[in-house]
């Protein structure tokens, strides 16, 4: 295996990533196109989230340990929950149900 | 330059709840960079070049896919073009927190290499631009190490620890994520994009490339009010 892809994908990453900083650094946005890249943001992340709980892999089903623990955490959020409690109650909850043999 | 005043304004801010918010998501970062270094060293990759990867890429779910493709016999091209997509949603995130990485040119292009899913969800859940800037420095900067250091142990063959999914690992990434979204899902606005967007990333994950899903919730922005979103926070 050759550097040339990894140094590709570096390459071209870090342009992704350097872009929308710079772009802010010189132009000043309207109130409405802020809060636009704000929703837009929160709109991908949660895309990111709901995919990354429901789907392994390729669109595989993830099971429903993944989805049970996922919810169970959105619950302990809503109540207010340190995060740090959040996080790892999920990954427990998760490991839990496995072990009980669901998948 | 990358100023001493902005670093010692991040050490000060990050109190003892933001170091452990981070830790608690980026913990499971060193476990998924050991299972990138074992599977990249499967796949006929060097230790140094898995390490390199790691180092320049950072970005976990394009190198999985890229060495993915590179080990079922795909073209280099291909490969490289896959794993850019699935960055591609890097772009919005940084027009929508880039401002606030840092107040100089230099620190913004130095601090883009650690623009990342989770940072991008902390700054946007805070409201304190100054505690904003600490976290996407302190969780961009942990996850970095963390994800580099995995990365070592697991090509080395340090990946004995067993599968993360066994701790069920895989779902403190979307339950981190839920909770730091959950603040902005008050504003309605956010919520029938998000609504919208989310329901056509499900729908169409098994029929599209890996990460054109995420792309294409982005559609949910066409159901956004044009009123202003201060007013759509007030509770009906």
């Amino acid at each position: 295996m050759s550097i040339w892809p990894v140094l590709a994908l570096a390459g071209g990453t870090f342009a992704i990533r350097a872009v929308g900083p710079q772009i802010r650094d010189r132009v000043r946005l309207s109130e409405r196109a802020t809060v636009l890249m704000a929703i837009a943001a929160t709109t991908l992340l949660f895309a990111l989230t709901i995919t990354a709980t429901v789907y392994k892999g390729v669109g595989d089903f993830a099971g429903w340990s993944r989805i049970i623990a996922v919810v169970f955490a959105g619950f302990l959020a809503w109540r207010k929950v340190p995060f740090a409690l959040v996080v790892i109650a999920a990954a427990a909850t998760a490991a839990l149900l496995r072990l009980l043999g669901l998948s | 330059m990358f100023s001493m005043k902005n670093m010692r304004s991040i050490w000060r801010t990050a109190d003892a709840r933001l170091w452990r918010d981070v830790l608690a998501v980026a913990a499971t970062a060193s476990l998924v960079g050991a299972s990138f270094g074992a599977i990249a060293v499967a796949a006929g990759m060097p230790v140094w070049l898995c390490c390199v990867t790691s180092l320049v890429v950072f970005a976990g779910g394009s190198q999985f896919m890229m060495v993915g493709i590179l080990a079922a016999g795909g073209g280099p091209v291909a490969a490289v073009l896959a794993a850019l997509v699935l960055n591609a949603r890097h772009l919005p995130f940084g027009l929508a927190i880039g401002h606030l990485i840092s107040d100089n040119r230099l620190g913004r292009l130095l601090g883009s290499h650690v623009l990342i899913d989770e940072n991008t969800a902390f700054v946007l859940a805070e409201r304190d631009p100054e505690r904003a800037r600490a976290l996407y420095w302190v969780a961009g900067g942990c996850f970095f190490v963390l994800w580099n250091l995995g990365t070592l142990v697991g090509a080395y063959g340090g990946d004995q620890l067993g599968d993360p999914a066994a701790f069920g690992l895989d779902a403190a990434f979307p339950a981190a994520m839920f909770a730091l979204l959950l603040p902005a899902l008050r504003d309605r606005n956010t919520v029938r994009a998000v609504l919208l967007g989310g329901a056509i990333a499900l729908a169409v994950t098994p029929l599209v490339p890996a990460g054109v899903p995420v792309l294409l919730a982005l559609v949910g922005l066409l159901v956004v009010r044009r009123t202003p979103a201060t007013k759509e926070t007030v509770p009906a």
